[in-house]
């Protein structure tokens, strides 16, 4: 109701949306420093392999080198140019991260969605179901399953996407669970709705905030995982990732050789992403809770009315609108 | 429409079946008005959900049948019910503004409906059909891509109306469409329907328990009190000759304009909890005209005239509700009788003392039996 004196024209309303949750980025310094980084690795992964042309063969250059202008992080034991093999890693680590959580999120909000909305025996079901993957040791898990798919890109994706889902499922049949007692789907299925497309239609959009929020954390919770799942050998076999070249550097005895530029580098790496992905999901808390949003500018706002400013009366209303820095300059001249 | 003998129970927490609706009988004649009224708690609301199938988990119909051109519509199935929703009875929810979703285009919402029930409309044609809709309940047609939120609470109601009306239905029910709705709007709202009823000869059914409201916009009404039939007729035979006490009661809770400036009676009491049912006829320990009788015995329907149907003891073969004093009082009736007449404060009563029918701003909510799920 009160919303009509901010009606813009209609065709604003979802680049409004944008807009504020980019202002919401741009007023949080952590959230800003996390889409930078973001954006750098981003940049990289799309860009950077046409800049850098292929990962060397084998023996292309003198194994073990350390860093110069030629080699910027040195090569491995078998010669291959390590800048260049942290270039292409960057691609398919943030690629595993995105398709892995995109998965998940799908079979998660799928899940937790049905279970929610349909609740009784389908609900009692879905959460055992749930609940089963969601008490395995994601790691050891991940390990079971990656030895025995093989150790391919898909596979990893697949094992990743399969471990991810159960804490999606749960948060999301939550939520579902007070949106499925709003009214609108009463309404909905008063106007012959089929499950199905209530849950489509009304309960996903109401959802998506969240299942979004979610995939911020899911996929660098993947990528940590496929970071893992590589170093500990059964990671993809035929791409390089920052995990692979943590594993081969470790294998070839970096640390003892003194090879610093041959861990680091990935090392720091998954470090910045896993951390770019946390702060943003910090973020789309605040966007996705206009609680918390205003909460917070109320209290940095030193522009406050100033009561004893105003003449000793308690409450006085100038105009209809809230007041504004400029209501007040009138008033105090 | 028909519904006859509908009795709806629910499951109560402890397992005991509630009559919400006990053995409720009224039709609605195509392109007729038909006025819903009672206090809050005394089954309206859950007679439409009953019609419309949308009681709660722990509701259902009884016994009693609900019929719809002929077609017996409870005894369809499922999938074959769905179908004929919104086709047949729209409903406008009890505080419709909640009904839509926040994070959907209103224009979109409104095709929604026609896009379920005929599925080979084209994106172009649902477009235009909203934009029809759009204009007959008074909203400019461009508005169809903003959001809820960007609506006041009139124009959110004339939403609902036009999504009421996007499969062309032949019966509306309008759970007390203009409850939270300022005056004005109100006013606005019900003229709306009122044209659109005459426009496209909608038959509608309004659930209210504002009498000024059916009085205006109803050809009949049906006075339910807890959960049965007390009275019904067309407006003017309940207006000018109320048989029930419950309904004179309820017509004197409505201040009159043109009157002397006094306080409306009200009716003492509130309507009995449909857990712990009253013995014999429901109203009796409000009532001023209550005899031994009314303690022991449920009334039974009588006919008196055209249409109009009563429950009440005290209502004489000829169609005359008998005056207090000519009748054996029981001892409260008659101190309400008494304190009636004299117009002294009601005196305490069992029951806690309240002006029930006189707060226009009483929900059902708080008596919604979904709340005990």
């Amino acid at each position: 109701m009160t919303a009509v004196s901010t009606a813009a024209p209609g065709r604003r309303g979802r680049r409004h949306a944008w807009y504020d949750s980019w202002a919401v980025i741009r007023g949080n310094r952590q959230s800003l420093l996390g889409v930078v980084i973001l954006t750098a690795f981003v940049l990289i992964a799309v860009l950077g392999p046409f800049l850098v042309g292929p990962i060397d063969k084998a023996a292309a250059n003198k194994p073990l080198l350390s860093p110069s202008m030629a080699h910027l992080f040195g090569t491995d034991r078998s010669g291959r140019d390590l800048f260049v093999t942290n270039i292409w890693a960057t691609r398919i680590s943030l690629l595993v991260g995105l398709v892995a959580s995109l998965l998940s999120m799908i079979i998660g909000a799928g899940i937790g969605i049905s279970a929610g909305y349909l609740g009784g025996r389908w609900d009692a079901w879905l959460m055992r179901f749930t609940d089963f993957f969601y008490v395995l040791p994601t790691l050891v898990l991940a390990l079971v399953l990656a030895a025995v798919l093989g150790p391919s890109l898909t596979n990893v994706i697949i094992v990743i996407a399969i471990t991810a889902w159960p804490a999606t499922a749960r948060v999301i049949r939550s939520q579902t669970l007070t949106i499925r007692e709003r009214m609108f789907v009463d309404r909905a299925r008063a106007t012959g709705a089929s499950s199905l497309r209530i849950m489509r239609r009304q309960v996903l959009p109401n959802v998506f905030g969240l299942v979004l929020a979610n995939t911020t954390l899911t996929i660098a919770e993947a990528i940590f995982l496929e970071t893992t799942l590589s170093f500990l050998g059964v990671g993809p076999k035929d791409s390089y990732s920052w995990g692979r070249i943590l594993d081969e550097s470790f294998a070839a005895g970096a640390l003892t050789l003194g090879k610093w530029a041959w861990f680091v580098p990935p090392g720091v790496a998954v470090v910045l992403v896993v951390l770019a992905f946390t702060l943003i999901g910090a973020a789309f808390d605040e966007i996705l809770d206009p609680r918390l949003r205003r909460r917070k500018r109320g209290a940095a706002d030193p522009g406050g009315p100033d009561v004893t400013a105003a003449g000793g009366s308690l409450l006085s209303i100038e105009s209809p609108s809230v007041p504004t820095s400029e209501s007040f300059d009138r008033r105090g001249g | 429409m028909e519904v006859r003998d509908l009795v709806v129970e629910f499951t109560m927490g402890d397992g005991r079946p509630a009559r919400a609706v006990d053995g409720i009988s009224f039709e609605v004649d195509a392109g007729e008005a038909v006025g819903l009224v009672g206090e809050s708690g005394c089954g309206k609301t859950t007679t439409a959900l009953a019609i419309t199938r949308l009681l709660p988990d722990n509701g259902r119909i009884a016994s009693g049948s609900i019929w719809f051109d002929g077609e017996e519509l409870s005894a369809l199935d499922p999938d074959a019910f769905r179908r004929r929703r919104w086709t047949d009875v729209s409903i406008i929810f009890q505080g419709a503004m909640n009904a839509l979703n926040p994070v959907r285009r209103v224009g979109d919402q409104v095709a929604e409906p026609m896009r379920i029930h005929e599925p080979t409309l084209t994106q172009a044609a649902a477009l235009a059909r909203v934009a029809d809709l759009f204009e007959m309940v008074g909203i400019s047609p461009e508005r169809r891509r903003e959001y809820p939120h960007q609506f006041s609470g009139g124009m959110r109601q004339r939403v609902m109306i036009a999504m009421a009306l996007a499969c062309r239905p032949r019966l509306v029910i309008g759970d007390e469409p203009t409850t939270a709705l300022d005056v004005m709007v109100q006013a606005q709202i019900l003229e709306l329907m009122e044209r659109l009823r005459r426009d496209l000869g909608l038959a509608i059914i309004l659930i209210t328990h504002d009498l000024s409201v059916v009085a205006e916009t109803c050809d009949r009404a049906v006075v339910m009190y807890a959960g049965q039939l007390a009275e019904t007729g067309s407006v003017s035979q309940l207006h000018d000759r109320p048989l029930h006490p419950y309904s004179v009661r309820l017509l004197g809770s409505v201040p009159d304009i043109r009157g002397a400036r006094i306080l409306p009676e009200g009716i003492p009491g509130q309507p009995p909890s449909p857990d712990a049912p009253v013995p014999g006829c429901r109203f009796h320990p409000r009532c001023d005209h209550a005899m031994s009788m009314c303690v022991t015995d449920a009334p039974g329907e009588r006919a008196f005239g055209a249409g109009h149907r009563v429950a009440c003891h005290a209502v004489t073969d000829e169609g005359r509700l008998r005056r207090p004093s000519e009748l054996p009082l029981l001892p409260s009736a008659a101190l309400m009788a008494t304190a009636a007449a004299t117009g002294a404060d009601v005196p305490p009563a069992d029951t806690p003392v309240l002006a029930a029918a006189a707060d226009p701003l009483d929900d059902d909510a708080d008596r919604d039996p979904r709340v005990t799920r």
